[in-house]
């Protein structure tokens, strides 16, 4: 890839004709803020993971600490 | 039940990428729209980039709820205000490697809201691989007659996407 102007690519389904252009400044910046938005989302879903995962993890040890074996603790969740 | 099938249109991108594909003027005069994507990212930086999508220019009205496996372990149930191929590989994925992908719209000309099904997986060649699946809504009453493709980077080249019509009579 080059560092260029990335580029658009439109296809008429009516008459075929395909056109290839570069993105306009406004639909540069637009996809800046798209990707900003998408990027925020991501990290607060992935928190949410993690924060499940932290759950998950010392509920299993507090299981085991009242004794279950370790298959007893998976047959929990199945 | 639809029992033919015609493609509209197609494209492959060439070797410079392309940050969006846009296919206007889909005609009126069949029943759903099956599209098959098979894509790459090829600025991303990372394994998994994703592909948005949306209709007639319009980026808001779009909820899902979509379900997201990576090599076995449920990675994400969730919802989001998007339309989108849950995963699609970026410039660390293995070499050469494309996501392969479906998008069906049933009555995608008729006054109510669209529903959209999007299944497909990330190819990897690898232990790594993702797939996915994500059940959209396009809450709008306008009959789809342009969709739009974007992703987090530019589609690579040799990435693919074709449009066909279905027609139940």
């Amino acid at each position: 890839m080059t560092d260029t102007t990335p580029m658009a690519i439109e296809v008429n389904c009516e008459t075929g004709e395909v056109t290839e252009r570069p993105l306009t400044a406004e639909e540069i910046a637009q996809r800046e803020a798209d990707a900003a938005a998408y990027a925020a989302a991501q990290a607060e879903r992935e928190a949410i993971e993690a924060a499940a995962a932290e759950a998950k993890a010392s509920a299993t040890a507090k299981l085991a600490a009242l004794g279950l074996t370790a298959d007893e603790i998976a047959a929990l969740s199945k | 039940m639809a029992n033919t099938m015609v493609l509209i249109a197609s494209n492959t991108v060439g070797s410079g990428g392309s940050a969006s594909i846009d296919f206007s003027s889909i005609p009126s005069t069949y029943t759903d729209l099956l599209i098959k994507v098979s894509g790459r990212d090829g600025t991303y930086a990372g394994d998994t980039s994703t592909a948005y999508f949306k209709f007639n220019n319009d980026a808001t009205n779009q909820t899902h709820r979509r379900l997201v496996d990576n090599s076995g372990t449920v990675i994400t149930v969730g919802t989001g205000t998007s339309l989108a191929l849950t995963n699609m590989n970026g410039t660390t994925s293995t070499s050469n490697t494309f996501a392969n992908y479906e998008i069906y719209i049933p009555n995608y000309t008729s006054s109510n809201y669209k529903s959209v099904l999007v299944d497909g997986t990330m190819e990897n060649n690898s232990s790594s691989i993702y797939f996915g699946f994500l059940a959209g809504l396009w809450s709008n009453t306008a009959a789809i007659n342009r969709i739009t493709f974007t992703c987090d980077g530019v589609f690579a080249q040799y990435s693919t996407i074709y449009i066909y019509g279905i027609k139940n009579s």
